[in-house]
């Protein structure tokens, strides 16, 4: 990625947290409702077999209504989607060389095994990632760090998950700027040799190293004795508890009977 | 490297967050044990440095390709295996959380897999014993790169297996290993130079600072440490591979049907698949066990001729699985801190 | 109630690589007094304002805050009379968001929730920040990180507010608010910069420092009136003082 990709994805990350601002009805429900509800809906797609494709469909309820009532747009959840699609193509695209059983011909085409898991990969990865990403753009990384600390999760982590994100882009344009130095200085060959990123990277450490001892110098000046009071409190109503309870069983139900069969049965009567 | 949620089962998932969540509570025990207020906003800074810095693609000569610091070795040296494992797995979550890379599943997965085998296994049998106090620059060069080539070896293991056992693919364990292991050798290799580049530009513009992570020195090699430490390896690579071997026999089985048909191109050589065949033997009896308690004595066949069944989310395997996975885990935690417990002198205070 | 509020009595300061910092600096502070800390990059500045708040303590010689000297024991009643506001705002503002940060100092000093909260508004209503204050830092624009920055000492409520190179960077907008924010203020104020016109603004009073001794100390009118001083510390006359380049005078 170079240097401008990086401030790209930069701004498309800084949008991404920001939708949280917003006061919508899926803003407003508590963040440990949210993060239960995800984790909850994570699972449900996991579980499903490799070879399941349509059983998944109605899963995609979830993603979608929090991107409507979250009033997410999305253009940059679609985009944060293509950029991380790679991988899981890739292993998706061994199934339909490997496995060659075949299920059925669609006229010329004969459907393998392969090409459905291909499928199946691909759509438990959409809806995986697009839940992964409308809770953080309808939640924030505060009010997830608040939800986590109630979960008792380790203090420690949980402040350094603050600070690390709040350092992530001052760090980051430290890093563009240098890469961009360089590029600007090394026309023929824009990307760094070993040893020159090994150097640049050292010197951008030994400054983070500098940054790090200003920053306690500061928290000191200001009374840190060792413990970070994070001031949030979270209130959790029946509106909330019904979210959640209401997605869990829609979850359950999904899961337990395969919604688009019964549908198809219902309305073409028994099919193959 | 990063795992994604599509490509693992609810039970490993499961097993490797219970892991993580392990590894991460003992960890921070381990830092309120010696309380440091410079920790915090050191912790925070070097894990936004990780970050930022695998965005620095170099180029690596000869190959015409590019890679990028993964951070983890760098991390523990400079902060110690209990602080550098937390900040992997802040920059874990965060870049799973916010750049989807790397599923919220698979996060149990992906931090095992990418900090734990890095700062709890790499580090100390590798890097310390080798490093040592103050070391020379060929010394810190061959710990570094050998650590980092183990580091990153166990954690491409990591990856496979996990992806075999959760069946959400149908490579097979021997395909997906020949795909994996050398391509990680040579980014292990290179990560180790790179770490070593950056460590000896900090250790003299900064010799204060290098391996300050630990406030006790480096402990001395000692044969009983050595030992504790292959047997551990050797528990955890047999615990890890029985398991496979008992819980997806059909993964196993078909690929070794292929392999000795001939019919992959990627036909793995005949060591490796005789090794296998070895272990399924010894470990078949398990298997037939397993098979047996969940009712299906004939074997599971998903691959042959019949209606794809839906996969149980839990089945009774899965869960020795998990079970034997998270008892090895507590063991090599266990045993971890016994042996650094043991050979640290008493601190000062 | 002592006649000075600052101290500093023969300060000596040697950086860990031995190189010499402060070589002897002496001067007092009185209440309400407004005092510019000027001189050339390494003359020492940044280091001396570090001792005033306790983070750095001199090889020889003594600070007093108020009823205080500054030793790691009395650093709480110091750090709560005496508020510092660093030269890169990044290292300053280090939590989610503006509100947190400048409810950081509050919460440390144990006060109550709404104590807090009213600080908070407070001290953002003071610098003009209140609309920031759900922002995280990292998108605020330079001239509103300083605010910020100033909001979350200001919270603590100190006696004395000392700062560190206040208008660097900051466009000229920005800049001129600062100085209407600082000439507001009724603390006593310690700011050291290279901005000399601010100084002229806002001081009342200047110390010149010149490789770790204090080379001048008294009116501002005066410092900036003696041309050779200024010359020998590395600095000039304030742009506004300057002859016209026209016609010289």
């Amino acid at each position: 990625m170079r240097a401008d990709g990086i401030t790209a994805a930069l701004s498309h990350l800084g949008r991404l947290d920001e939708l949280a601002g917003a006061n919508t009805p899926i803003g407003r429900v508590d963040p440990r409702a949210k993060l239960v509800t995800t984790l909850a809906f994570l699972v449900t797609v996991a579980s499903y077999g490799r070879h399941e494709l349509s059983a998944l469909l109605p899963l995609a309820a979830y993603p979608i209504f929090l991107l409507a009532l979250g009033d997410v747009p999305l253009r940059p959840i679609l985009w944060r989607l293509a950029l991380v699609s790679p991988f899981a193509v890739l292993v998706g695209t061994f199934e339909p060389l490997l496995d060659r059983q075949p299920l059925g011909a669609l006229g010329p085409v004969v459907l393998t095994a392969g090409w459905l898991s291909f499928a199946s990969i691909l759509l438990r990865f959409a809806l995986s990632v697009s839940a992964a990403l409308l809770l953080v753009a309808t939640t924030g990384l505060d009010a997830v760090a608040a939800a986590l600390a109630w979960f008792r999760v380790p203090k420690v982590l949980v402040v350094q998950l603050l600070f690390l994100y709040r350092y992530l882009f001052v760090l980051s344009e430290e890093v563009a700027r240098a890469l961009r130095a360089h590029a600007l200085r090394s026309p023929s060959h824009p990307r760094p040799r070993m040893r020159v990123a090994g150097s640049m990277l050292g010197q951008i450490l030994l400054r983070t190293l500098d940054r790090a001892q200003r920053i306690h110098a500061a928290m000191l000046c200001r009374g840190f004795d060792g413990h970070v009071r994070l001031g949030r409190s979270l209130h959790a109503g029946s509106s909330d508890a019904a979210f959640m309870a209401g997605w869990c069983a829609f979850f359950g139900v999904c899961r337990l009977v395969d919604i688009p069969r019964v549908l198809g049965v219902a309305l073409f009567g028994a099919g193959r | 490297m990063h795992m994604s949620d599509a490509l693992v089962s609810p039970a490993v998932a499961a097993s490797m967050w219970a892991t993580t969540a392990g590894a991460s509570a003992l960890s921070a025990r381990a830092l309120r044990r010696r309380p440091d207020d410079r920790r915090v906003p050191l912790m925070g800074v070097l894990g936004a440095f990780v970050f930022a810095a695998q965005m620095v693609n170099f180029s690596i000569p000869g190959t015409g390709s590019s890679g990028h610091l993964c951070g983890g070795l760098l991390l523990t040296i400079l902060l110690g295996p209990a602080a550098a494992f937390l900040v992997m797995v802040s920059v874990l979550t965060v870049q799973a959380l916010f750049f989807a890379d790397g599923g919220l599943l698979a996060l149990g997965c992906n931090v095992f897999n990418l900090g734990f085998l890095t700062s709890f296994v790499a580090y100390p049998l590798v890097f310390a014993p080798l490093a040592r106090t103050r070391p020379t620059r060929g010394r810190l060069a061959l710990a570094t790169v050998l650590a980092s080539v183990v580091g990153l070896q166990l954690g491409s293991l990591g990856v496979v297996l996990e992806t075999v056992i959760s069946r959400r693919t149908s490579l097979s364990l021997d395909a997906f290993l020949v795909l994996m292991q050398p391509i990680h050798l040579a980014i292990g290799v290179v990560e180790g130079l790179v770490t070593t580049a950056v460590v000896l530009f900090i250790r003299d513009a900064r010799p204060d600072l290098v391996l300050a992570g630990s406030d006790a020195p480096v402990p001395p090699p000692s044969p009983r440490r050595f030992a504790a430490g292959v047997l551990l390896a050797a528990a955890v690579a047999a615990g890890v591979l029985s398991w496979f071997a008992s819980s997806a026999p059909d993964g196993l089985e078909w690929s070794l049907a292929r392999a000795s048909a001939g019919a992959k191109a990627n036909a793995p050589p005949g060591a490796l698949h005789s090794l296998f065949a070895m272990i399924q033997e010894r470990t078949a009896v398990l298997a037939r066990e397993a098979r047996l308690r969940a009712g299906d004595p004939e074997g599971p066949d998903t691959a042959r001729g019949r209606w794809p069944q839906v996969d149980a989310t839990v089945s009774l395997s899965g869960l020795a699985g998990a079970a034997l996975t998270l008892a090895l885990a507590g063991l090599l935690a266990a045993g971890l801190r016994l042996v650094r417990r043991r050979s640290r002198p008493p601190s000062p205070q | 109630m002592s006649h000075h509020l600052v101290r500093l009595e023969d300060v000596h300061f040697d950086y860990p690589d031995g190189t010499p910092a402060l070589q002897g600096v002496s001067f007092e502070l009185h209440h309400g007094e407004s005092v510019g800390l000027v001189g050339a990059n390494g003359a020492g500045k940044s280091t001396l304002l570090l001792h005033l708040a306790g983070v750095l303590f001199p090889s020889s010689g003594m600070v007093r805050v108020g009823d205080w000297p500054v030793t790691p024991e009395t650093l709480s009643h110091v750090r709560r009379s005496l508020g510092l506001v660093f030269q890169d705002p990044d290292d300053q503002l280090f939590m989610p968001t503006v509100a947190d940060d400048v409810a950081f100092g509050p919460l440390n000093l144990g006060l109550p929730d709404d104590e807090v909260e009213a600080r908070v508004s407070g001290a953002l209503q003071r610098v003009g920040a209140a609309a920031l204050r759900s922002r995280p830092p990292y998108r605020l624009s330079g001239g509103e990180k300083r605010a910020a920055a100033i909001a979350s000492v200001l919270a603590m409520s100190p006696d004395i507010l000392v700062m560190d190179e206040p208008s660097a960077g900051l466009d000229p907008a920005a800049r001129r608010r600062l100085i209407g924010l600082l000439r507001s203020f009724e603390h006593t104020k310690i700011v050291a910069t290279h901005d000399l016109d601010l100084v002229l603004d806002v001081c009342a009073r200047i110390v010149v420092l010149r490789e770790g001794r204090v080379a001048a100390d008294g009116p501002t009118a005066s410092i900036f009136g003696d041309a050779s001083l200024l010359g020998a510390c590395h600095l000039e006359k304030p742009l506004r003082l300057q002859g016209c380049p026209r016609c010289g005078e």
